[in-house]
Protein backbone atom coordinates (compact mmCIF):
# COMPACT_ATOMS: atom_id res chain seq x y z
CA UNK A 1 0.00 0.00 0.00
CA UNK A 2 1.39 3.38 -0.95
CA UNK A 3 1.16 6.02 1.68
CA UNK A 4 1.20 9.53 0.33
CA UNK A 5 2.75 11.97 2.72
CA UNK A 6 1.39 15.50 2.89
CA UNK A 7 3.83 18.44 2.74
CA UNK A 8 2.96 19.24 6.32
CA UNK A 9 3.92 15.69 7.36
CA UNK A 10 7.18 15.92 5.42
CA UNK A 11 8.06 19.09 7.33
CA UNK A 12 7.07 17.43 10.62
CA UNK A 13 9.55 14.68 9.77
CA UNK A 14 12.48 17.08 9.49
CA UNK A 15 11.70 18.54 12.91
CA UNK A 16 13.19 15.51 14.61
CA UNK A 17 14.19 16.87 17.99
CA UNK A 18 11.61 19.64 18.27
CA UNK A 19 9.43 19.63 21.29
CA UNK A 20 6.60 21.87 20.10
CA UNK A 21 3.08 20.93 19.01
CA UNK A 22 2.39 19.84 15.41
CA UNK A 23 2.07 22.69 12.91
CA UNK A 24 -1.40 21.38 12.03
CA UNK A 25 -2.46 22.82 15.42
CA UNK A 26 -2.05 26.35 13.99
CA UNK A 27 -5.07 28.59 14.67
CA UNK A 28 -4.05 31.19 12.04
CA UNK A 29 -4.25 33.88 14.74
CA UNK A 30 -1.26 35.84 13.41
CA UNK A 31 0.52 36.37 16.73
CA UNK A 32 3.74 35.13 15.09
CA UNK A 33 3.50 37.63 12.22
CA UNK A 34 2.65 40.49 14.56
CA UNK A 35 5.65 39.59 16.73
CA UNK A 36 8.23 38.88 14.03
CA UNK A 37 10.79 41.73 13.67
CA UNK A 38 11.72 40.54 10.17
CA UNK A 39 8.18 40.03 8.84
CA UNK A 40 8.29 43.09 6.60
CA UNK A 41 11.29 41.63 4.75
CA UNK A 42 9.55 38.30 4.08
CA UNK A 43 7.63 37.33 0.93
CA UNK A 44 5.05 35.66 3.17
CA UNK A 45 4.58 36.27 6.89
CA UNK A 46 5.06 33.33 9.27
CA UNK A 47 1.27 32.92 9.63
CA UNK A 48 0.84 32.72 5.86
CA UNK A 49 3.72 30.23 5.53
CA UNK A 50 2.11 27.90 8.06
CA UNK A 51 -1.22 28.25 6.26
CA UNK A 52 0.47 27.44 2.94
CA UNK A 53 2.23 24.39 4.41
CA UNK A 54 -0.93 23.02 5.94
CA UNK A 55 -2.77 23.55 2.64
CA UNK A 56 0.00 21.72 0.74
CA UNK A 57 1.38 24.65 -1.31
CA UNK A 58 4.89 23.24 -1.45
CA UNK A 59 6.17 25.22 -4.45
CA UNK A 60 5.06 28.59 -3.06
CA UNK A 61 6.66 27.81 0.27
CA UNK A 62 9.99 26.67 -1.17
CA UNK A 63 10.12 29.66 -3.53
CA UNK A 64 9.72 32.18 -0.69
CA UNK A 65 12.49 33.93 1.25
CA UNK A 66 10.50 33.68 4.49
CA UNK A 67 12.51 31.05 6.35
CA UNK A 68 15.82 32.48 5.09
CA UNK A 69 14.82 35.84 6.62
CA UNK A 70 14.27 34.35 10.08
CA UNK A 71 16.86 35.59 12.58
CA UNK A 72 16.11 32.76 15.07
CA UNK A 73 14.92 35.18 17.76
CA UNK A 74 12.21 32.75 18.92
CA UNK A 75 9.79 35.55 19.76
CA UNK A 76 7.05 33.78 17.75
CA UNK A 77 7.84 30.49 19.49
CA UNK A 78 7.37 31.79 23.03
CA UNK A 79 4.16 33.62 22.12
CA UNK A 80 2.39 31.02 19.96
CA UNK A 81 -0.88 30.17 21.75
CA UNK A 82 -0.93 26.80 19.99
CA UNK A 83 2.52 25.93 21.32
CA UNK A 84 4.16 25.51 17.93
CA UNK A 85 7.94 26.01 17.81
CA UNK A 86 7.73 28.29 14.78
CA UNK A 87 11.40 29.33 14.74
CA UNK A 88 12.38 25.68 14.71
CA UNK A 89 9.94 25.10 11.87
CA UNK A 90 11.85 27.78 9.93
CA UNK A 91 15.02 25.71 10.47
CA UNK A 92 13.15 22.62 9.25
CA UNK A 93 12.17 24.52 6.09
CA UNK A 94 15.80 25.56 5.56
CA UNK A 95 16.91 21.93 5.87
CA UNK A 96 14.16 20.71 3.59
CA UNK A 97 14.94 23.31 0.94
CA UNK A 98 18.71 22.62 1.07
CA UNK A 99 18.16 18.87 0.76
CA UNK A 100 15.87 19.36 -2.19
CA UNK A 101 18.25 21.95 -3.63
CA UNK A 102 15.31 24.27 -4.19
CA UNK A 103 15.43 27.84 -3.04
CA UNK A 104 14.94 31.35 -4.30
CA UNK A 105 17.77 32.61 -6.54
CA UNK A 106 20.29 35.03 -5.09
CA UNK A 107 19.80 34.30 -1.39
CA UNK A 108 22.91 34.43 0.82
CA UNK A 109 21.44 32.23 3.56
CA UNK A 110 21.93 28.79 1.96
CA UNK A 111 25.51 29.62 0.86
CA UNK A 112 26.32 31.04 4.28
CA UNK A 113 25.05 27.94 6.09
CA UNK A 114 27.08 25.66 3.84
CA UNK A 115 30.31 27.68 4.11
CA UNK A 116 29.86 27.84 7.87
CA UNK A 117 29.52 24.09 8.23
CA UNK A 118 32.48 23.49 5.91
CA UNK A 119 34.58 25.87 8.00
CA UNK A 120 33.66 24.02 11.21
CA UNK A 121 34.31 20.52 9.91
CA UNK A 122 37.66 21.74 8.53
CA UNK A 123 38.90 23.50 11.66
CA UNK A 124 36.51 23.01 14.57
CA UNK A 125 36.27 26.77 15.06
CA UNK A 126 34.54 29.65 13.34
CA UNK A 127 36.41 32.64 11.95
CA UNK A 128 34.43 35.60 10.67
CA UNK A 129 36.65 36.71 7.72
CA UNK A 130 36.11 33.34 6.03
CA UNK A 131 32.41 34.14 5.92
CA UNK A 132 32.71 37.64 4.47
CA UNK A 133 33.05 36.47 0.83
CA UNK A 134 29.47 35.22 0.81
CA UNK A 135 28.31 38.75 1.54
CA UNK A 136 30.78 40.48 -0.78
CA UNK A 137 29.90 38.12 -3.62
CA UNK A 138 26.29 39.23 -3.41
CA UNK A 139 26.91 42.95 -2.95
CA UNK A 140 29.79 43.56 -5.38
CA UNK A 141 32.33 46.40 -5.02
CA UNK A 142 30.15 48.39 -2.63
CA UNK A 143 29.91 45.36 -0.36
CA UNK A 144 33.67 44.86 -0.55
CA UNK A 145 34.43 48.46 0.45
CA UNK A 146 31.97 48.32 3.35
CA UNK A 147 33.39 45.03 4.62
CA UNK A 148 36.98 46.27 4.30
CA UNK A 149 36.20 49.40 6.30
CA UNK A 150 34.51 47.39 9.01
CA UNK A 151 37.29 44.79 9.09
CA UNK A 152 40.08 47.39 9.21
CA UNK A 153 38.35 49.15 12.09
CA UNK A 154 38.19 45.90 14.04
CA UNK A 155 41.76 44.93 13.21
CA UNK A 156 43.11 48.25 14.47
CA UNK A 157 41.30 47.62 17.74
CA UNK A 158 42.78 44.14 18.04
CA UNK A 159 39.44 42.48 17.49
CA UNK A 160 40.25 40.54 14.34
CA UNK A 161 42.98 37.91 14.50
CA UNK A 162 44.90 37.45 11.26
CA UNK A 163 44.70 33.69 11.23
CA UNK A 164 41.87 31.30 11.97
CA UNK A 165 42.25 28.93 14.93
CA UNK A 166 42.06 25.20 14.72
CA UNK A 167 41.25 22.75 17.47
CA UNK A 168 44.07 20.38 18.46
CA UNK A 169 42.22 17.09 18.18
CA UNK A 170 41.08 17.81 14.64
CA UNK A 171 41.64 14.30 13.28
CA UNK A 172 39.41 12.63 15.85
CA UNK A 173 36.93 15.49 15.62
CA UNK A 174 36.59 14.89 11.90
CA UNK A 175 36.10 11.16 12.53
CA UNK A 176 33.24 12.11 14.81
CA UNK A 177 31.68 14.31 12.10
CA UNK A 178 32.18 11.49 9.59
CA UNK A 179 29.82 9.32 11.60
CA UNK A 180 27.02 11.77 10.84
CA UNK A 181 27.60 13.38 7.45
CA UNK A 182 29.85 12.38 4.52
CA UNK A 183 32.95 14.59 4.44
CA UNK A 184 35.27 12.23 2.54
CA UNK A 185 37.74 9.64 3.78
CA UNK A 186 40.55 10.49 6.22
CA UNK A 187 43.75 11.49 4.44
CA UNK B 1 34.54 28.36 45.73
CA UNK B 2 32.80 26.24 43.11
CA UNK B 3 34.57 25.59 39.80
CA UNK B 4 32.73 26.12 36.51
CA UNK B 5 33.39 24.69 33.05
CA UNK B 6 33.97 27.81 30.96
CA UNK B 7 33.03 27.77 27.29
CA UNK B 8 34.15 31.13 25.82
CA UNK B 9 32.97 30.46 22.24
CA UNK B 10 34.65 31.62 19.02
CA UNK B 11 33.62 35.30 19.14
CA UNK B 12 35.34 35.83 22.47
CA UNK B 13 38.65 35.07 20.77
CA UNK B 14 38.11 37.64 18.03
CA UNK B 15 35.49 40.40 17.80
CA UNK B 16 34.53 40.05 21.45
CA UNK B 17 37.96 39.84 23.11
CA UNK B 18 36.87 42.56 25.51
CA UNK B 19 34.01 40.34 26.67
CA UNK B 20 36.49 37.56 27.44
CA UNK B 21 38.93 39.88 29.24
CA UNK B 22 36.22 41.49 31.36
CA UNK B 23 34.59 38.11 32.12
CA UNK B 24 37.82 36.67 33.47
CA UNK B 25 38.66 39.81 35.49
CA UNK B 26 35.21 40.10 37.05
CA UNK B 27 35.00 36.37 37.79
CA UNK B 28 38.34 36.52 39.58
CA UNK B 29 37.30 39.54 41.63
CA UNK B 30 34.06 37.81 42.63
CA UNK B 31 35.79 34.51 43.43
CA UNK B 32 34.13 32.59 40.59
CA UNK B 33 36.57 30.00 39.28
CA UNK B 34 36.20 29.55 35.52
CA UNK B 35 38.08 26.59 34.10
CA UNK B 36 38.23 26.76 30.31
CA UNK B 37 37.11 23.56 28.57
CA UNK B 38 40.10 21.98 26.81
CA UNK B 39 40.05 22.02 23.00
CA UNK B 40 36.41 23.06 22.70
CA UNK B 41 34.86 23.46 19.26
CA UNK B 42 32.45 25.99 17.73
CA UNK B 43 28.84 25.54 18.89
CA UNK B 44 27.50 26.20 15.41
CA UNK B 45 25.73 29.48 16.20
CA UNK B 46 22.62 29.57 14.03
CA UNK B 47 24.27 27.99 11.00
CA UNK B 48 24.46 24.22 11.62
CA UNK B 49 20.78 23.64 12.15
CA UNK B 50 19.78 24.47 8.57
CA UNK B 51 22.16 21.76 7.38
CA UNK B 52 21.82 18.82 9.72
CA UNK B 53 20.10 18.69 13.07
CA UNK B 54 21.98 15.65 14.36
CA UNK B 55 25.34 17.16 13.41
CA UNK B 56 24.38 20.38 15.19
CA UNK B 57 23.51 18.52 18.41
CA UNK B 58 26.65 16.35 18.22
CA UNK B 59 29.01 19.30 17.85
CA UNK B 60 27.41 20.96 20.87
CA UNK B 61 27.47 17.67 22.79
CA UNK B 62 31.22 17.30 22.24
CA UNK B 63 31.79 20.43 24.36
CA UNK B 64 29.41 19.17 27.04
CA UNK B 65 31.19 15.80 27.05
CA UNK B 66 34.59 17.50 27.43
CA UNK B 67 33.24 19.43 30.41
CA UNK B 68 31.83 16.24 31.94
CA UNK B 69 35.24 14.62 31.56
CA UNK B 70 36.71 17.38 33.71
CA UNK B 71 34.32 16.29 36.46
CA UNK B 72 32.51 19.63 36.53
CA UNK B 73 28.76 20.10 36.78
CA UNK B 74 28.08 23.61 35.44
CA UNK B 75 28.72 24.57 31.83
CA UNK B 76 28.97 28.35 31.56
CA UNK B 77 28.71 30.35 28.32
CA UNK B 78 28.98 34.14 28.07
CA UNK B 79 27.52 34.14 24.52
CA UNK B 80 23.74 33.87 24.35
CA UNK B 81 23.80 31.82 21.14
CA UNK B 82 26.31 29.31 22.56
CA UNK B 83 24.24 29.21 25.75
CA UNK B 84 20.98 28.53 23.92
CA UNK B 85 22.50 25.79 21.77
CA UNK B 86 24.15 24.06 24.73
CA UNK B 87 21.06 24.44 26.89
CA UNK B 88 18.73 22.73 24.43
CA UNK B 89 21.05 20.01 23.21
CA UNK B 90 21.65 19.16 26.87
CA UNK B 91 17.93 19.17 27.65
CA UNK B 92 16.97 17.14 24.56
CA UNK B 93 19.57 14.44 25.00
CA UNK B 94 18.54 13.96 28.62
CA UNK B 95 14.92 13.47 27.56
CA UNK B 96 15.52 11.48 24.39
CA UNK B 97 17.58 8.26 24.75
CA UNK B 98 17.47 7.72 20.99
CA UNK B 99 19.09 11.10 20.32
CA UNK B 100 21.64 10.45 23.08
CA UNK B 101 22.53 7.11 21.51
CA UNK B 102 23.10 8.66 18.07
CA UNK B 103 25.23 11.40 19.58
CA UNK B 104 27.25 8.95 21.64
CA UNK B 105 27.89 6.77 18.62
CA UNK B 106 29.52 9.78 16.93
CA UNK B 107 31.34 10.96 20.09
CA UNK B 108 32.89 7.51 20.42
CA UNK B 109 35.05 8.32 17.38
CA UNK B 110 36.55 11.14 19.47
CA UNK B 111 36.93 8.91 22.58
CA UNK B 112 34.16 10.83 24.29
CA UNK B 113 30.88 9.92 25.91
CA UNK B 114 28.10 12.06 27.28
CA UNK B 115 26.05 11.00 30.30
CA UNK B 116 23.91 14.13 30.58
CA UNK B 117 25.10 15.31 33.98
CA UNK B 118 25.74 18.95 33.10
CA UNK B 119 23.69 22.03 33.94
CA UNK B 120 24.00 24.72 31.27
CA UNK B 121 24.08 28.35 32.39
CA UNK B 122 24.63 31.81 31.02
CA UNK B 123 27.40 33.81 32.68
CA UNK B 124 24.98 36.52 33.87
CA UNK B 125 23.00 33.85 35.74
CA UNK B 126 26.09 32.64 37.55
CA UNK B 127 26.88 36.15 38.76
CA UNK B 128 23.31 36.96 39.77
CA UNK B 129 22.21 33.60 41.20
CA UNK B 130 25.39 32.08 42.60
CA UNK B 131 27.32 35.17 43.70
CA UNK B 132 24.20 37.21 44.39
CA UNK B 133 23.36 40.87 44.04
CA UNK B 134 24.04 41.64 47.71
CA UNK B 135 27.52 40.19 47.49
CA UNK B 136 28.21 42.04 44.23
CA UNK B 137 26.88 45.26 45.77
CA UNK B 138 29.25 44.89 48.71
CA UNK B 139 32.26 44.66 46.38
CA UNK B 140 31.35 47.78 44.36
CA UNK B 141 34.06 50.39 44.92
CA UNK B 142 33.17 52.76 42.06
CA UNK B 143 29.35 52.95 41.85
CA UNK B 144 28.17 53.90 38.34
CA UNK B 145 26.31 56.84 39.77
CA UNK B 146 24.17 58.73 37.27
CA UNK B 147 25.05 56.44 34.38
CA UNK B 148 21.92 55.67 32.37
CA UNK B 149 22.20 52.14 31.02
CA UNK B 150 19.81 50.44 28.59
CA UNK B 151 19.74 46.75 29.57
CA UNK B 152 19.64 44.89 26.27
CA UNK B 153 18.74 41.24 26.90
CA UNK B 154 18.47 40.28 23.22
CA UNK B 155 16.91 36.97 22.28
CA UNK B 156 18.60 33.75 23.09
CA UNK B 157 19.39 34.47 26.71
CA UNK B 158 15.60 34.39 27.21
CA UNK B 159 14.18 32.52 24.26
CA UNK B 160 13.23 29.78 23.65
CA UNK B 161 11.89 29.71 27.20
CA UNK B 162 14.04 27.88 29.72
CA UNK B 163 12.00 26.58 32.65
CA UNK B 164 9.94 29.37 34.20
CA UNK B 165 11.78 32.40 32.89
CA UNK B 166 9.81 35.61 32.47
CA UNK B 167 10.30 36.10 28.75
CA UNK B 168 8.11 39.18 28.28
CA UNK B 169 9.41 41.54 30.92
CA UNK B 170 12.42 40.16 32.77
CA UNK B 171 14.01 42.32 35.47
CA UNK B 172 17.23 40.58 36.47
CA UNK B 173 19.49 42.71 34.24
CA UNK B 174 17.96 45.91 35.65
CA UNK B 175 18.51 44.57 39.16
CA UNK B 176 22.16 43.85 38.41
CA UNK B 177 22.67 47.36 37.04
CA UNK B 178 21.06 48.84 40.15
CA UNK B 179 23.43 46.80 42.32
CA UNK B 180 26.29 48.48 40.43
CA UNK B 181 24.85 51.89 41.27
CA UNK B 182 23.79 52.60 37.68
CA UNK B 183 20.39 53.79 36.57
CA UNK B 184 18.63 51.09 34.53
CA UNK B 185 16.69 52.76 31.74
CA UNK B 186 13.17 51.52 31.01
CA UNK B 187 13.99 50.14 27.56
CA UNK B 188 10.95 48.73 25.72
CA UNK B 189 13.08 47.10 23.00
CA UNK B 190 15.16 45.21 25.52
CA UNK B 191 14.11 41.78 24.23
CA UNK B 192 13.68 42.72 20.57
CA UNK B 193 16.03 40.96 18.13
CA UNK B 194 19.24 42.65 16.81
CA UNK B 195 19.10 40.67 13.58
CA UNK B 196 21.75 38.12 14.55
CA UNK B 197 23.37 36.52 11.52
CA UNK B 198 21.01 38.38 9.17
CA UNK B 199 23.79 40.99 9.29
CA UNK B 200 25.54 38.68 6.80
CA UNK B 201 22.62 37.00 5.05
CA UNK B 202 20.10 39.88 4.87
CA UNK B 203 21.96 43.12 5.69
CA UNK B 204 19.02 45.40 4.94
CA UNK B 205 16.73 43.61 7.39
CA UNK B 206 19.41 43.49 10.10
CA UNK B 207 20.30 47.20 9.80
CA UNK B 208 16.63 48.04 10.09
CA UNK B 209 16.38 45.96 13.26
CA UNK B 210 19.52 47.57 14.74
CA UNK B 211 18.18 51.02 13.82
CA UNK B 212 15.05 50.43 15.91
CA UNK B 213 17.10 49.36 18.93
CA UNK B 214 19.45 52.36 18.70
CA UNK B 215 16.61 54.85 18.26
CA UNK B 216 14.78 53.42 21.25
CA UNK B 217 17.90 53.75 23.43
CA UNK B 218 18.36 57.35 22.28
CA UNK B 219 14.69 58.15 22.92
CA UNK B 220 15.13 56.87 26.46
CA UNK B 221 18.24 59.02 26.93
CA UNK B 222 20.53 56.08 27.60
CA UNK B 223 24.25 56.86 27.94
CA UNK B 224 25.23 53.34 27.04
CA UNK B 225 23.62 50.08 25.90
CA UNK B 226 24.70 47.02 27.89
CA UNK B 227 24.74 43.61 26.21
CA UNK B 228 25.00 39.95 27.22
CA UNK B 229 25.98 38.52 23.84
CA UNK B 230 28.81 39.12 21.33
CA UNK B 231 26.48 38.96 18.32
CA UNK B 232 24.21 41.65 19.75
CA UNK B 233 27.23 43.73 20.67
CA UNK B 234 28.76 43.54 17.20
CA UNK B 235 25.50 44.33 15.42
CA UNK B 236 24.70 47.29 17.67
CA UNK B 237 28.22 48.68 17.84
CA UNK B 238 30.29 47.76 14.78
CA UNK B 239 27.40 48.32 12.37
CA UNK B 240 26.28 51.63 13.89
CA UNK B 241 28.09 53.49 11.10
CA UNK B 242 26.34 51.50 8.43
CA UNK B 243 23.00 52.26 10.10
CA UNK B 244 23.91 55.94 10.00
CA UNK B 245 24.73 55.71 6.29
CA UNK B 246 21.59 53.75 5.49
CA UNK B 247 19.14 55.88 7.47
CA UNK B 248 20.86 59.28 7.53
CA UNK B 249 21.10 59.13 11.33
CA UNK B 250 23.96 60.21 13.60
CA UNK B 251 24.03 57.61 16.30
CA UNK B 252 27.12 57.45 18.43
CA UNK B 253 25.98 55.49 21.42
CA UNK B 254 28.49 53.25 23.22
CA UNK B 255 27.67 49.57 23.53
CA UNK B 256 29.41 47.70 26.36
CA UNK B 257 29.33 44.17 27.70
CA UNK B 258 27.63 43.91 31.09
CA UNK B 259 30.88 42.48 32.42
CA UNK B 260 32.74 45.65 31.43
CA UNK B 261 30.30 47.75 33.45
CA UNK B 262 30.60 45.32 36.36
CA UNK B 263 34.38 45.57 36.13
CA UNK B 264 34.36 49.37 36.22
CA UNK B 265 32.09 49.33 39.28
CA UNK B 266 34.32 46.76 40.95
CA UNK B 267 37.28 49.10 40.50
CA UNK B 268 39.11 47.13 37.80
CA UNK B 269 41.25 49.25 35.44
CA UNK B 270 39.46 49.97 32.11
CA UNK B 271 42.31 48.56 29.97
CA UNK B 272 42.06 45.21 31.76
CA UNK B 273 38.38 45.09 30.77
CA UNK B 274 39.11 45.65 27.09
CA UNK B 275 37.70 49.19 27.30
CA UNK B 276 39.22 51.14 24.41
CA UNK B 277 38.64 48.39 21.85
CA UNK B 278 35.26 49.82 20.87
CA UNK B 279 34.54 51.28 17.46
CA UNK B 280 32.11 53.68 19.15
CA UNK B 281 34.16 54.90 22.09
CA UNK B 282 32.81 54.19 25.55
CA UNK B 283 35.05 56.88 27.04
CA UNK B 284 32.49 59.72 27.23
CA UNK B 285 30.06 57.50 29.13
CA UNK B 286 32.69 56.05 31.42
CA UNK B 287 34.78 59.21 31.84
CA UNK B 288 34.59 58.90 35.62
CA UNK B 289 36.41 55.56 35.48
CA UNK B 290 39.47 56.94 33.70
Amino acid sequence: MDIEMSFSEEIANVMYASHGNPITDCLQCGTCSGTCPAAEFMDHTPRTIIGLINAGYKDEVLASNTFWSCASCYHCTVRCPAGIDIADMMYALKRYSMWKGEHQEGLIGPVFAQSFVKMIVDSGRSYEPLLAPTYIFKNGPRGLVQEMQTATGLMLKGRLPLLPKKIKGLKKFRNMVRRIIPIGEPT
Amino acid sequence: MKQYAYYPGCSLESMATSYNLSTLEVAQTLGVELKEIKDWNCCGATAYFPVDELLAHTLVARNLALAEKDGLSDFVAPCSACYKNAYFTNAYLKKDPDLAEHINYALEADNLHINGTMTVRHLIEVFIEDVGLDEIGKKVTHPLKGLRVAPYYGCQLLRPRKENQNVENPQFFENLLSALGAEAVDYPSKTRCCGGSLIVTNRKAALDMVHILLQDAVNRKADVIATTCPMCNVNLEVYQNQVNREFGTQYSIPVMYFTQLMGVALGIKPAKLGIGKEVVSGEPALAFAY
